[in-house]
C-alpha cells in the first residue's frame, strides 16, 4: 500500500470518527426531540462517508475488487436516513412532543 | 394473467436486477435467476405506492445536482459541528415551505435532500401536497430557509421535472 493511500485512509477514518462523536454529543447537547433528530442523520451521512470512502480505498489499493459493495451501503444509508428522520418526526409530532422554548413557529395540527 | 407477468417499471428493474449482481459474489447462473426474480416482484409489491410513471424530463442534469448535494453536506457538516461544540444555544425555527414542484418523486427526492443536507430536516407534508413543514437546527429567519432551499434544490428540480 502506497504512503498517499495510508494518510488518505488514516484522515478519513479519523474525520470520520470526529463527526460521529459530535453527532453523539449533539444528541447529549441539544435541547429537545426535534433538535436531537438532527445529531443522527448528520452522523450517518458526513461520518459514514467518510469511514465508507476510507474502506473502499483500503481494499482497492490491497490490489483486491474494487469495494463497490461499499459504495452500495453508503448509498442505501443515504436513501434510508432521510425516510427515518422523517417517520421519527412525524411519530413525535403526532404525540405533541415539548419543543424547545426558544423554537419559532409551531408543528402544524392535521 | 399477462400484466402480472410484465415489468410496470423496466427502469426500477433494471437497477435492482444490477444492485443485485453487485451484491452477489460474481456473477453467476443462480445470481441471474434471482435478480430476474427480484426485478420482477419487488416492483410488482410495491407497484401500488407508484400511481403514475416517474417523469424525468431531463435526467441528464442529475449528476450535478449530487454533485452540488454532496458538497452542501460536506459545508453544512462542519457548520451544525461548530454549532454543537460551541456554548451557545441554537435557534430551532419551523418553516413552512410552500413547494413549487408537483410530481410526488419530485417532492419526495426534495424532502430527502433537504433532510440529507444537515441543519434542515423535513418533517411533514400536508394533504394537498403544498407544504413542506421543515425544522431547521439553527436559523436566523423563516425566509433565509426558504430562500436556500428555493434556490439550491427546487429550481434544479423544477428543471428536471417539470
Amino acid at each position: 500500500m502506497s504512503q498517499l493511500a495510508e494518510y488518505t485512509i488514516c484522515f478519513l477514518l479519523l474525520l470520520g470518527g470526529a463527526f460521529t462523536l459530535v453527532g453523539a454529543i449533539g444528541l447529549a447537547r441539544l435541547p429537545d426531540f426535534f433538535t436531537r433528530l438532527h445529531g443522527p442523520t448528520k452522523a450517518t451521512t458526513l461520518g459514514v462517508g467518510a469511514i465508507m470512502l476510507s474502506s473502499v480505498i483500503y481494499f482497492s489499493s490491497q490490489g483486491e475488487s474494487i469495494g463497490i459493495s461499499e459504495i452500495l451501503i453508503t448509498v442505501f444509508l443515504f436513501m434510508t436516513a432521510p425516510v427515518s428522520a422523517n417517520i421519527l418526526a412525524k411519530a413525535a409530532m403526532h404525540i405533541g412532543v415539548k419543543t424547545a422554548e426558544n423554537t419559532e413557529g409551531q408543528p402544524w395540527e392535521q | 394473467m399477462l400484466d402480472r407477468l410484465s415489468f410496470p417499471q423496466p427502469w426500477l428493474s433494471l437497477i435492482l436486477f444490477l444492485t443485485w449482481q453487485l451484491l452477489s459474489e460474481g456473477v453467476s447462473g443462480g445470481s441471474v435467476v434471482m435478480g430476474i426474480v427480484l426485478a420482477w416482484a419487488i416492483p410488482q409489491i410495491t407497484h401500488g405506492f407508484w400511481p403514475e410513471r416517474p417523469a424525468f424530463i431531463s435526467p441528464w442534469r442529475m449528476p450535478a445536482y449530487l454533485l452540488r448535494v454532496i458538497k452542501d453536506i460536506i459545508v453544512a457538516s462542519f457548520q451544525v459541528a461548530k454549532l454543537i461544540l460551541s456554548p451557545r444555544q441554537p435557534r430551532p425555527v419551523f418553516v413552512c415551505y410552500p413547494l413549487e414542484l408537483e410530481h410526488p418523486l419530485a417532492i419526495s427526492i426534495l424532502a430527502s435532500t433537504i433532510s440529507l443536507t444537515p441543519g434542515t430536516v423535513s418533517a411533514d407534508i400536508s394533504d394537498d401536497n403544498k407544504l413542506l413543514l421543515v425544522h431547521a437546527l439553527d436559523a436566523a429567519s423563516d425566509e433565509e430557509v426558504i430562500d436556500a432551499i428555493r434556490t439550491r434544490y427546487e429550481k434544479p428540480l423544477l428543471e428536471m421535472f417539470q
